[in-house]
């Protein structure tokens, strides 16, 4: 599928009621920002307790996940995208809250992340938590801080399966988009 | 030995080690980018405790949030007084959670099947 940004980013923000939509680079702080917006609007909005602490927590890891780990784009053939670009949209469903995160990805790493998010979805509850210790036990943080959990944690704290799609943009990147759909309890 | 305080941030917990009191507490948010460069200090200062600890130490853990860059960091911070607990040292770990926060609940669980040393799973009700 070829990557069209605007009707990707019309498409999210077409999907309920925004909480937040952003696009442009991802700094640590506009994710700051970003956390600050989404936690006082959710608290206006009447939303359960229990469901804000679960969105605030993947979008901690969403976001965090972009800031370490997005592709930059060689600026000179894709100037229309800012540096480290990269795109989250929260939206409150009839049933959910929705999240959306994105960034481009170098193809080369496409497969690996594809293998480990359906690993993950392959997973019962018990099997998340028994992978979740395992990791935090015996794997050591990144030098960039990163322990190798953030999306089995936005998998274990949802309790849904996550979405993703890749969309091809050039030979050298794709667009990675990933949902996480926390239900109201 | 002196102790550590820290005061928490809106990313960072508040901190308070008092080895003359035999009191570690950790408190608030714990969501930094890089968690290790905010964990060190606390790790040092309890590698140095553990030289010669209280009889009795007591542990409270209070987070509202922490990611995942942290959760090894508080493991290590567990690791720590593992070790003061199996050289035969009291030690108690307090670990809160806010009413009905199930997740929290569970990432105390977690922790506790990883370290041998007793946890008490404490309830904050408004």
């Amino acid at each position: 599928m070829h990557f069209n940004f605007d009707e990707y980013y019309n498409k999210l923000n077409d999907d309920g009621e925004v909480i937040l939509a952003y696009h442009g680079t991802i700094t640590a702080d506009g994710i700051n920002g970003v956390l600050e917006a989404v936690e006082s609007k959710l608290d206006g909005m009447g939303i359960d307790p229990k469901v804000k602490k679960k969105v605030y927590n993947v979008l901690v890891e969403g976001l965090q996940n972009l800031y370490h780990h997005i592709d930059e784009l060689p600026q000179d053939f894709a100037p229309q995208f800012a540096h480290k670009f990269g795109v989250v949209v929260v939206r409150k469903k009839e049933e959910c809250i929705k999240i959306t995160l994105g960034n481009f990805i170098n193809v080369k790493k496409t497969a690996y992340l594809k293998d480990k998010i359906d690993k993950i979805n392959s997973l019962s509850e018990d099997e998340l938590k028994d992978m979740y210790k395992f990791i935090l036990n015996h794997q050591k943080l990144s030098v960039k801080g990163g322990g190798g959990l953030g999306l089995l944690d936005m998998a274990r704290k949802s309790g849904n399966k996550l979405g993703y799609e890749f969309f091809e943009f050039n030979s050298d990147y794709q667009f990675f988009s990933l949902d996480i759909t926390i239900n109201y309890v | 030995m002196e102790p550590l305080i820290i005061e928490g941030t809106a990313k960072t917990p508040t901190v308070n080690f008092n080895a003359s009191e035999g009191l570690i507490e950790i408190k608030g948010r714990s969501i930094p980018e890089n968690s290790i460069e905010f964990y060190k200090p606390l790790v040092d200062w309890l590698e140095e405790y553990s030289k010669s600890p209280a009889p009795h130490t007591t542990v409270n853990i209070q987070l509202e949030y922490f990611n995942t860059s942290s959760s090894k960091c508080i493991l290590d911070v567990f690791k720590k007084l593992e070790a003061i607990y199996k050289n035969k040292n009291d030690v108690k770990i307090n670990w809160y959670y806010e009413e009905d926060d199930e997740d929290m609940l569970e990432a105390g669980e977690d922790y506790e099947s990883i370290i041998r040393v007793p946890f008490n799973m404490i309830e904050i009700v408004d």
